[in-house]
């Protein structure tokens, strides 16, 4: 139980000032730290999306002078503006992050536009000009990972055939797609992906049944992008199927099975986002990056990952991180054979056409509607 | 004409004939029938806060705390108030799509299929209606989600009357219908090509959007909610038509016997139901969302059947039912962010409350001093 802000005395006077607009200056006058809030889609422990920016709140509890507030499995409706204003007005909350896709608009924009003194970051990199300066949107260039990662599937895989589970066929999902599978072909010219949409970000029963129906048809090595990548990796592993993994290092689930993954690197960010924050600097409202700025990362290489995999994969991720290797350069040609990137040209990481993806590389089975 | 027999709020002032009159009444005769209806689950909610209490303190928080924590995260401010308030609001709404039915004797638990389609519907018409003044937009907003959400739960009804579904299965598989309508137009056809990673149909219109009860932060589908818990208690204990409904809800033959027209009154209740939820959604997107996307599957008709049963069908204890759960769900974010107690411990609480009041049902009747002296 945590009465360091308010004690229960105070509370209990302070009830009938503790209206909106009154509660702000009350409790930061308070408040000796800074308190920062973290809202959750699902649970914090879900070996996924959660649980990888619950480690980034992690790291900012060890922070002096930060105290880290966090609720989990605040669903996508006004429930979550009523968290960030409770954060607000209850903990004395003045950085929050609202970190699911789904509580950028209208939600945050609308807690942003009303506490115009706090601050607001969100994860998915959707802020743009006409949004309150003082909500921000940050997001990592995952994909070069997963193009790592994919290096790594395409050199272990013994069948030639790489399988992908997915929740739905938008532009960020199918960039994680395209890039693992142009990374496998690195190694295997001919490899294929086979992938299978489950329709939402978390749906277990159907994440296990992709799983399973990609290991009979021949798949040996899976990875995925949903929400928590535990069904699928255990699943994997206990059919004998190798996997990379997404979001967290899920290496403790199946350790005889796990090649590498596409991890978020939040413990990087966050305390970089606070110590600005607290030292009074602007944080850009609009942050990217990759490897490079270290937004990302690869989880470790597994024991059984080849020494020639290892090679190519380091050698690539060398290229990434020093800005020289371009993962989606043409000619690339989409599976229904229509050219997507022409010869010649390089989208970078930060090419907005990338954040348009709506194909699926030659050597992907499987359609985006 | 009155027709209100057997009503559980209005039957004891409805039954205090000529001779009780001549007589100074006991409390009993006066207040007992009330009274045992509000003692009850009240006593119910008391045991499943001292069990929560327990199972707490079990995981080494104090009890006392967490009572602490919930009174002030539900009602302890006026923020916590507002919080509450919001969160009741859709519950009242998708509670009268179980409540309703259930006079009839029929268990719908479709209420988040016809919140999905009344929001789908009032989106809809919102969109081809951009020209107009905000004011008929919302109107027609309000009616298409009616009806949309209406025809869902007829439907159900339907099933059930003419072709011998079991409405609780056919309206609960509705809802993945209505989930699965939704995602396809939401990801398809009416998908906003700018809505890249969060697929939803085109914003409403800011101007066409519902705004604040004055002075509070709680949107007009709280208000929507009382007025239809209202309008529906007087359907149902107030007017010939509920008084029909009763009897095919107590006996079906007997109402079929007595003329009454028992398929007609299955469709209509249905619908109106249905309308209740369908209004929900509207709400949900007029005032909340601004435009139709999967996070309006919040499962606020699922909360609606735990509400509905809980206040035992009756319109009225629907509205302090859904504000007590609203209050639970506003207070469960302090209990994790003060206590560190997982979410799932919030859901544990309403499991208590829903075994513990299903459980007292058996104490009805069993207190003399609820009862009337003979």
């Amino acid at each position: 139980m945590n009465l360091d802000n308010i004690s229960r005395r105070r509370l209990l006077q302070g009830t009938a000032v503790l209206g909106l607009g009154t509660a702000l200056p009350l409790n930061r006058a308070l408040a000796k730290d800074t308190t920062i809030g973290f809202i959750y889609v699902g649970s914090r422990d879900d070996y996924g999306y959660n649980q990888a920016h619950a480690a980034g709140a992690a790291a900012l509890k060890k922070m002096p002078g930060i105290k880290v507030v966090e609720e989990e499995k605040v669903p996508e409706t006004d429930a979550v503006e009523k968290t960030m204003e409770s954060m607000i007005s209850l903990d004395g909350a003045t950085l929050l992050f609202p970190t699911s896709f789904g509580y950028y608009n209208p939600h945050m924009l609308k807690m942003a536009a009303k506490y115009p003194k706090l601050r607001f970051e969100h994860c998915g990199g959707l802020w743009s000009e006409k949004d309150p300066k003082n909500a921000g949107s940050y997001f990592g260039y995952i994909d070069e990972s997963q193009h790592v990662a994919g290096i790594v599937a395409g050199y272990m895989s013994k069948s030639g055939k790489l399988g992908f589970v997915a929740a739905k066929p938008i532009p960020q999902v199918l960039r994680n797609i395209n890039a693992w599978t142009l990374g496998a072909k690195l190694a295997n010219p001919k490899i294929t992906t086979q992938v299978i949409f489950t329709g939402d970000w978390s749906m277990p029963v159907k994440e296990a049944e992709a799983t399973n129906s990609l290991i009979d048809q021949g798949v040996d090595v899976v990875t995925c992008h949903v929400d928590g990548p535990k069904t699928v990796v255990e699943n994997a592993a206990r059919r004998g199927a190798m996997v990379t993994g997404y979001h967290v290092n899920q290496s403790v689930l199946a350790p005889q099975a796990y090649l590498t993954g596409a991890e978020w690197n939040w413990e990087v960010l966050y305390p970089r986002f606070a110590k600005m924050f607290v030292a009074g600097e602007t944080i850009p409202n609009f942050y990217r990056g990759g490897l490079k700025e270290e937004i990302v990362k690869v989880s470790p290489y597994g024991s059984m990952v080849s020494a020639e995999a290892k090679t190519k994969a380091d050698e690539v991720k060398a290229g990434l991180t020093a800005g020289t290797y371009v993962i989606f350069k043409g000619p690339i040609a989409d599976n229904k054979g229509k050219t997507v990137i022409a010869a010649g040209v390089s989208q970078g990481q930060t090419d907005p056409e990338l954040e348009k993806m709506g194909y699926l590389v030659d050597g992907v089975i499987g359609a985006t509607s | 004409m009155k027709a209100d027999v057997g009503a559980p709020l209005g039957a004891p002032f409805a039954k205090s004939g000529v001779g009780t009159l001549l007589r100074l009444p006991s409390f009993g005769q006066k207040f007992g029938g009330v009274a045992e209806y509000i003692v009850i689950p009240a006593l119910a909610l008391l045991a499943s806060l001292v069990l929560f209490g327990i199972f707490v303190a079990l995981f080494g928080k104090n009890p006392l705390d967490l009572y602490f924590y919930m009174y002030q995260g539900a009602f302890g401010t006026w923020f916590s108030w507002q919080n509450t308030l919001t969160r009741a609001a859709p519950l009242i709404l998708t509670a009268l799509c179980t409540a309703l039915p259930a006079q009839l004797g029929m268990v719908i638990i479709g209420g988040e299929g016809a919140l999905l389609i009344g929001a789908l519907a009032a989106t809809s018409a919102a969109l081809a209606l951009q020209a107009a003044p905000p004011l008929v937009v919302d109107v027609a907003m309000a009616c298409a989600g009616m009806i949309g959400g209406g025809l869902w739960i007829m439907l159900a009804g339907a099933l059930r009357q003419y072709r011998g579904v079991n409405e609780t299965i056919s309206s609960l598989l509705l809802v993945y219908i209505a989930l699965a309508i939704l995602n396809f137009l939401v990801e398809g056809p009416m998908r906003d090509p700018s809505s890249l990673n969060k697929p939803s149909t085109p914003e409403i219109g800011a101007v066409n959007m519902i705004g604040n009860i004055p002075g509070m932060d709680v949107h007009w589908g709280f208000v929507l909610g009382i007025i239809a818990a209202l309008l529906s208690y007087i359907l149902i204990y107030h007017t010939v038509f509920g008084f029909a409904a009763r009897v095919a809800g107590g006996n079906i033959r007997a109402a079929k016997v007595v003329g009454l027209s028992v398929g007609k009154l299955i469709l209509i209740i249905c619908f109106l139901a249905g309308a209740a939820a369908g209004l929900a959604g509207m709400m949900e997107v007029a005032a909340v969302q601004g435009r139709t996307n999967a996070n309006l599957a919040a499962g606020y008709g699922f909360a609606g059947i735990l509400v509905a049963f809980l206040a035992r069908q009756n319109p009225l204890a629907i509205i302090p039912v859904a504000i007590l759960l609203g209050g639970i769900g506003a207070s469960g974010g302090l209990l994790q962010r003060r206590l560190g107690l997982p979410d799932a411990s919030v859901l544990v609480l309403q499991g208590m409350i829903f075994v513990m009041v299903l459980a007292s049902d058996t104490l009805y009747g069993r207190f003399g001093i609820f009862r009337k002296a003979s």
